[in-house]
Order: structure tokens, then C-alpha cells, then sequence
């Protein structure tokens, strides 16, 4: 089962290596991973995708605690969450593909953001199955490069993760 | 506010934290704190002849006596020939300080000489690691490494530290923290109550119970805690090869080590238990055999004080996170109270009786103690060398050993009745840890009667700290267990790869050990003759001030039995000698 965890850590030199570690010397798999700085400027947050059955993720849980510059991990998925996964992407946007292209965007509320003569990017940010589903939909457009940011989630509520 | 130097906090630091000695090795990148302590003058250094001797050594002292090893190395080198000694302490669970010297911190990643990335090398094998950023930091950086390193599950913690921030002439303030809190690191200090309430019920209700105590009972002092548990309910007790000593050996209701080479009663009785009391113990694959077979009637209670120790390989009906200290403490009062409650749960004692006859039907069948269960040769046997060395020692020694068949058979021969006494490298299995390791001990404990149990190969492995001995007159005794072979090695191929003993021999370029030992100024025995087994041993620890090396030729064909059957065994299936198994 695909599993959303929620980390903050100290804002550490080292920090993330040692997580990223500790995911392949144990042969745990990572499917996305996003960090970023917090509020608190001693702490970062970072939220981590993986797979894996509930033995595998109470592991996974208990050894993230373990490294001693984490502070506390929550699986999201264990409760009502909401998680956004961004994606940019150029596309090849030439005669009839310019306007189908915008057409689907459009169907999937997203921005275009950049105008080349023969090229757009756009960005959209949902759960990672409309992203997927609008990669799919672009159909005939050539896609020349993505980029998605990794899944961000907080769950939803009274329910908050701080120290 | 006192003024001092980086490597002058250093070494304060480490005055501050009542560290006995320090083993090390010095090198470029570390030599501003080696003139800090030439200058100071107050915490011993041992110069080691290898930075990996260097990290047994402290290890060997910190298992002893239950305070932390400090380790101190140089950048490069010094720091990646330290990396086998702090995996060794790591997988043992064993608390450590190493301090490493780094280039100067301007230097770091341009490729610098003697550099290399030594948090990242460690990262698997440490506990925590610090890179050392700013002076004023090395005072809370040390008590945070000790800290780390000596609470909750023990383990080695790494601090390395750019030279320029040793420099002699820059001066901060300093002042060595009273105690450290760090909301990112809060060990658990009691059990779950709910938890302690259910194990004890279900410890009273048991018919075929069994305490298997392991590596953490010693580390955390538990020992005495659980052998009044096992003598209060008449269980019976096994312990692991890191956890022997944790019940007394020669106590009736000791069923001796379990596991691949454990003794066939406590195997069976494992396999045969309705409930288990594991404490301290990590179910290792050297003990379960297959997993999926391991004690198939067996509800478990699970004492660590690391969650991710828990149901990490097999599931658990009772978990208990929290030290073995407050957690016996909390059941053995919870068992009180429910059997003088109204309902007075009581151990079914016809149940007990039972299963005590059963066991006792194990031990005179096939024990490891119940007669002689090993053949004769014309060589010394090498099970009688370790009977041999349990009787000139009185059974009080400090026993370390490297890896192979002589180790198994200290671990089976030789009756631990006190934790901390035998010292050795379960997780790992690290070859030449015994000899280094045996220096930290007798450092320590100057009068204590310390023995390194040895084979031919292993001792090879760190021979060169005959000349650490020495130098600090370090009297430890080395039993080495010549079998002219890779025995254990050997061992496998007999029974895996029909005798073909691929690069396991090198009988005709072995050194005479007899003058390589006198050539260091030692005392060198060779025992070839049975007869000259038992007197030579104790001339041998008659010589109190001597480093003397035991050179006892053994039966080379020797195998060590009981042995799991593998793959697809479980704890009851185990070859018994070379022709007979379960
Ligand atoms: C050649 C060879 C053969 C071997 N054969 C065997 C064998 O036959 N049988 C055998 O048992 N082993 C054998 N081993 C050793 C084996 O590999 C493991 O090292 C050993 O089984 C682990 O012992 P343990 O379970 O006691 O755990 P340890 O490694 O000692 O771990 C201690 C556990 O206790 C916990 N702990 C630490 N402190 C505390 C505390 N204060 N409170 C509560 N919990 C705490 C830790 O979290 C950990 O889970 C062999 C090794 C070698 C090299
Ligand atoms: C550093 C290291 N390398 C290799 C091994 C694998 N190994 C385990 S036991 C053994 C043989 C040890 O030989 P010896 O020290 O003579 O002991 P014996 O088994 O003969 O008693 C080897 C090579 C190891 N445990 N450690
Ligand atoms: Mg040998």
C-alpha cells in the first residue's frame, strides 16, 4: 500500500542524507520525496512517499524515529489528508497542438506559464492521479521535459504536526 | 570565562566526562589536540599500533565496565582504518566516542590529503555523528556525543572536527554543560503499564515457559534483576551469545547459549515453549534458524528498549519498550501483585514440574555439559583447552575472544556466572577484536585475570598490539586455539562443499608464535601434549606481570556441535556431530 509520511526534522547539516540513507541501506524504496524549510527555521519538513505493507511501514516509522535528528513522523495516510503533487511541463505547442493543448489545460485547471514560439509550459498541482491523467490526456503533444515537485501533504482538520 | 583552544576544549572535555584513557593514533589533521594533550597532561592516551585496535580497545574496556570507549584518529586513513572497530560496536549495541581530525574546514571537498568524507562513511554504522562547524559548539558537541552514545540503545557516535578549528591561538569561551536535553532524542526510560500488566499474566499462566535474555540485559544492567525473576518463577533461562553471563552459567535452571551452535536443551526447549520472555535479546537469524518455523506454539513478550527491535522479524504478542531495568522491576511487581491478588493467579506447578522433567530428559539425552559429548584424538581436544582455562582462572576471568570455532567453544565451555565477563563480537564478527580488545579490560581492570581466546588466523589479524603490550606492560593472556586451519571456514566447506578447502589453510607459513611473542618481550608456551595442558595453563597466569601466548596445537578436524540444519531448520533441527542429528 502506498503510504504518505510526514517528517520534521532538525534543520541539520546531514539530515537528509541520513534519511535518504537509512531508505537504502534497509532496501526501503522511496517513490517521491520533497523537503523544504518550515515556519521554524530550526526545523524542515519533509514528506516522503513509499510502498509497502503495514510490518514494512511500522519498520520504516520506528527507524525514521530512530535517527536522532528526527523529531517527529506521522503517516498521513493513516488519517483525512490532503496532498498536492506539482507538475511542470513543456510541451511541444505548433499549429493544431496549440490550441489542443491549451483546451486540455484548461479542462484541467492548469496555468500556462510560459510562451515560447513553439513551445509552453504548464503547470498544474493536484493529487499525483490527476497529474498523471493529465500527462496522459496532453495525448498528441509532444512532451519535451517534466518536472514534478514530489507529494506534499497535511492532514486535514484540527489535527496539525508541530513540535 | 576560561579561554581555550579547540583542541584544548577537547581534551577538557573529555577530562569533564571522567574519561580513564583515550586510544588512539595521531596524524596531521589531528595534531593540534595531540599537543593539547601532551600539554594537559591528565586523561591517559594508549598508542595503538593500528587505528582498528584502537576502536576494539575501547570497546573491549567499555563492555567491561559499562562506561563509554574513546577513541581518537586522524583525517583519511587514521579515520577509514577506524571503520571496522566502530561497525563492530555498532551491531553490539556498545556505547563509543570517536574523534576524528578533518582537514581544515576550507579544504573540505576540494580532494584534500588526507581527506575523506568520514560522516559519510560512518553514516550506516554510528549511532549519531557531528561535523564539528564552529569552536564554540565542541563543548556541547561532546557531552551531546557521550550523551547519545551511553542512553536508550548504546552505540558509537562520531565527532569530527576541521583542524583550524584546533588551532592553538583561537581562544573561546568555555564551559562544559551540566546536562543535555535534545527534543529530537528522548530514549524511553519506563514501560507501558497496560504491557507489563499482560506479560505478567501471561508469564503466570505459562506451562512450557522459557526467558531467552540477551546482549541488552548485560549492557543495561539487568542481570541481577532477571535472575531473580527466573528464580522467583523456577523458569528456565537461555541467554545469547551476547547476552551469556546475563544468568549465571553454572545455576541449574541455566540452560546453556541457543542458537546455530547452541546447546541442544536450550534449543528444544525454545522450540518446544508456549511462552517466551525475551529481554534485551533481537532475534537474530544466528538464533531463530528459519523464520518461519521459529517456536511455532510461542506467544512472546518482547523486552528491548529499541522500538525498531520489536516484531522487526518475528511478531510479538506482549511488545515492552523500555530499559530491562525499570521494565523487571515493573513486572516482577506486577507478578507479585497478581498472585497475591484475589484471584492469586499461580504458575500451574504440575505444568512446571513437567516441563522441568522434560527439559532434564534433554540435557542427559544430548547436553552439553551431561557427560563428554566430544571425541578423543591424539591432539588436545579443543573443548578440554577451554575447560582448562575455566579451571587456572577459577571461572573469574575476563574472557574476550576473535571469531571462529575457538570462540564458540568459549562460548560453550567456558561457564560465565558474572555479566560483562565475556567479551566478544556477536553481531559483526569481527576477526582480530579479541587481542585489542583484551588490552582495553586489563587497562581498566589491572587486577583482573584477562584471557584472549584466539585462533591461528584472527590473531593475525591485529597481532602487531603485542607491541601496544608492551609498551604499557598490558599482562593479558593470549589462548590461541592453533588448528592450522581457517576453522570455521573449514568447518563450512566439510559440510557444504565437500572438503574442498578453498584458500581456508596456510599450516606450512605460519609464523612460530613462541618467538614472535618473545621477540615483542613476551612469553612465549607452545602445548602440544595433553599432559602439559592443565600446568602450563596455570604457569601461565602464575605469571601475573606477563603477556604470555599459549600456543596450544588442537585437533584440526574438530567441528563445533550442536548445529542448526540449514536452510529450512528450525531450532529444534540441529546436527549433534558429524554423523548424528535431531
Ligand atoms: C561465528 C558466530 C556464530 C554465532 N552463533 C551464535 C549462536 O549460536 N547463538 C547466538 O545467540 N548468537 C550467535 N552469534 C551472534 C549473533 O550473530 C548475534 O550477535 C547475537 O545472537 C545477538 O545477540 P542478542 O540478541 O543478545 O542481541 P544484541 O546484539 O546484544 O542486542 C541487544 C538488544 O538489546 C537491546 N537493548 C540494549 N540495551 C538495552 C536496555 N538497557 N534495555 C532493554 N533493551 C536493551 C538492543 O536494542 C538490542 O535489541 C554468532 C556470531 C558469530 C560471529
Ligand atoms: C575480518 C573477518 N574476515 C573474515 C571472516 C570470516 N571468518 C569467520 S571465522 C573465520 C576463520 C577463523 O579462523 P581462526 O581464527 O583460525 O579460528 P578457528 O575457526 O580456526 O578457531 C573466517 C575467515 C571474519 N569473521 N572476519
Ligand atoms: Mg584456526
Amino acid at each position: 500500500m502506498r503510504r504518505i509520511l510526514s517528517v520534521l526534522m532538525e534543520n541539520e547539516p546531514g539530515a537528509l542524507s541520513r534519511v535518504v540513507g537509512l531508505f537504502s541501506q534497509r532496501g526501503y524504496n522511496i517513490e517521491s520525496l520533497n523537503v523544504a524549510p518550515t515556519t521554524d527555521n530550526t526545523l524542515s519538513r519533509l514528506t516522503l512517499t513509499t510502498t509497502g505493507d503495514d510490518l514494512k511501514i511500522e519498520q520504516i516509522t520506528k527507524h525514521l524515529n530512530k535517527i536522532v535528528d528526527v523529531v517527529k513522523v506521522v503517516d498521513l495516510t493513516e488519517g483525512a489528508h490532503v496532498e498536492r503533487d506539482m507538475l511542470l511541463v513543456k510541451v511541444r505547442a505548433e499549429g493544431a497542438q496549440r490550441d489542443e493543448v491549451k483546451r486540455t489545460t484548461d479542462i484541467f485547471r492548469g496555468q500556462i506559464i510560459d510562451v515560447g514560439p513553439a513551445t509552453y509550459i504548464v503547470q498544474l498541482t493536484g493529487p499525483i492521479d490527476k497529474l498523471d491523467s493529465f500527462l496522459s490526456a496532453l495525448g498528441e503533444a509532444e512532451i519535451l521535459e517534466v518536472v514534478r515537485s514530489g507529494v506534499a501533504g497535511i492532514a486535514r482538520g484540527e489535527k496539525v504536526l508541530t513540535i | 570565562m576560561e579561554q581555550l583552544s579547540g583542541g584544548d576544549m577537547i581534551v577538557r572535555a573529555l577530562e569533564d566526562e571522567g574519561v580513564e584513557y583515550i586510544f588512539g593514533y595521531p596524524g596531521g589533521a589531528a595534531l593540534h589536540i595531540y599537543d593539547s594533550i601532551f600539554k594537559a597532561n591528565s586523561v591517559p592516551h594508549i598508542l595503538v599500533r593500528h587505528e582498528q585496535a584502537a576502536t576494539h580497545a575501547a570497546d573491549g574496556y567499555a563492555r567491561a565496565t559499562g562506561k563509554p570507549g574513546v577513541v581518537l584518529v586522524t583525517s583519511g586513513p587514521g579515520a577509514t582504518n577506524a571503520i571496522t572497530g566502530i561497525a563492530t560496536a555498532y551491531m553490539d549495541s556498545i556505547p563509543m566516542v570517536v574523534i576524528s581530525g578533518q582537514v581544515q574546514s576550507h579544504l573540505i571537498g576540494e580532494d584534500a590529503f588526507q581527506e575523506t568524507d568520514m560522516v559519510g562513511i560512518s553514516r550506516p554504522i554510528v549511532k549519531h555523528s557531528f561535523m564539528v562547524q564552529r569552536t564554540e559548539d565542541i563543548p556541547s558537541i561532546i557531552k551531546k556525543a557521550f550523551h547519545i552514545a551511553t542512553t536508550g540503545r548504546p552505540g558509537p557516535v562520531v565527532v569530527d572536527v576541521p583542524k583550524d578549528l584546533t588551532h592553538p591561538e583561537h581562544k573561546f569561551d568555555y564551559e562544559y554543560p551540566e546536562s543535555v536535553s535534545m527534543r529530537s532524542y528522548q530514549p524511553s526510560t519506563r514501560g507501558h503499564s497496560g504491557q507489563v500488566r499482560k506479560a505478567a499474566r501471561l508469564l503466570l499462566n505459562a506451562k512450557r515457559p522459557v526467558i531467552y535474555a540477551g546482549g541488552g540485559v548485560i549492557q543495561g544492567e539487568g542481570s541481577e534483576l532477571l535472575t531473580q525473576l527466573a528464580r522467583k518463577l523456577n523458569y528456565p533461562v537461555t541467554n545469547t551469545l551476547m547476552g551469556l553471563g546475563a544468568y549465571p552459567a553454572t545455576d541449574r535452571q541455566f540452560l546453556g547459549m541457543l542458537g546455530m551452535h547452541g546447546f541442544y536443551e536450550a534449543n528444544m526447549a525454545m522450540h518446544h515453549s508456549d511462552v517466551i520472555l525475551a529481554v534485551g535479546a533481537r532475534f537474530d537469524d544466528r538464533v531463530t534458524n528459519t523464520v518461519s518455523k521459529f517456536c511455532p506454539g510461542a506467544k512472546i513478550i518482547h523486552i528491548d528498549v529499541d522500538p525498531a527491535s520489536i516484531a522487526k522479524i518475528v511478531p510479538v504478542d506482549v511488545p515492552i519498550v523500555g530499559p530491562v531495568t525499570t521494565v523487571l522491576k515493573d513486572l516482577d511487581a506486577q507478578i507479585d501483585q497478581q498472585r497475591s491478588s484475589s484471584e492469586r493467579t499461580m504458575p500451574d506447578a504440575e505444568a512446571i514440574v513437567d516441563w522441568w522433567r522434560q527439559i532434564d530428559n534433554w540435557r542427559a539425552a544430548h547436553g552439553l555439559w551431561h557427560g563428554r559429548r566430544y571425541g578423543e584424538s591424539d591432539f588436545i581436544m579443543p573443548q578440554d583447552a577451554i575447560t582448562a582455562l575455566y579451571e587456572a582462572t577459577n571461572g573469574e576471568a575476563y574472557v574476550t575472544s576473535d571469531v571462529g570455532q575457538h570462540q564458540m567453544f568459549a562460548a560453550q565451555y567456558y561457564k560465565f556466572d558474572y555479566p560483562r565477563r565475556w567479551i566478544n563480537s556477536g553481531g559483526l564478527g569481527t576477526m582480530g577484536f579479541g587481542l585489542p580488545a583484551a588490552m582495553g579490560i586489563k587497562l581498566a581492570m589491572p587486577d583482573a585475570e584477562v584471557a584472549c581466546v584466539t585462533g591461528e588466523g584472527s590473531i593475525q589479524m591485529n597481532i602487531q598490539e603485542l607491541s601496544t603490550c608492551a609498551q604499557y606492560d598490558v599482562p593479558v593472556k593470549i589462548v590461541n586455539l592453533r588448528n592450522n586451519y581457517l576453522g570455521m571456514v573449514k568447518q563450512w566447506q566439510d559440510m557444504q562443499y565437500d572438503s574442498r578447502y578453498s584458500e581456508s589453510h596456510y599450516a606450512s607459513s605460519l609464523p612460530d608464535f613462541v618467538k614472535l611473542a618473545e621477540a615483542y618481550g613476551h612469553v612465549g608456551m607452545e602445548i602440544k601434549d595433553k599432559a602439559d595442558l592443565e600446568p602450563a595453563m596455570r604457569e601461565a597466569f602464575a605469571m601475573r606481570d606477563k603477556l604470555v601466548f599459549l600456543d596450544i596445537f588442537v585437533e584440526p578436524h574438530e567441528h563445533v556441535y550442536p548445529m542448526h540444519v540449514a536452510p529450512n531448520g528450525a531450532m529444534k533441527d540441529m546436527w549433534l556431530s558429524k554423523t548424528e542429528r535431531t
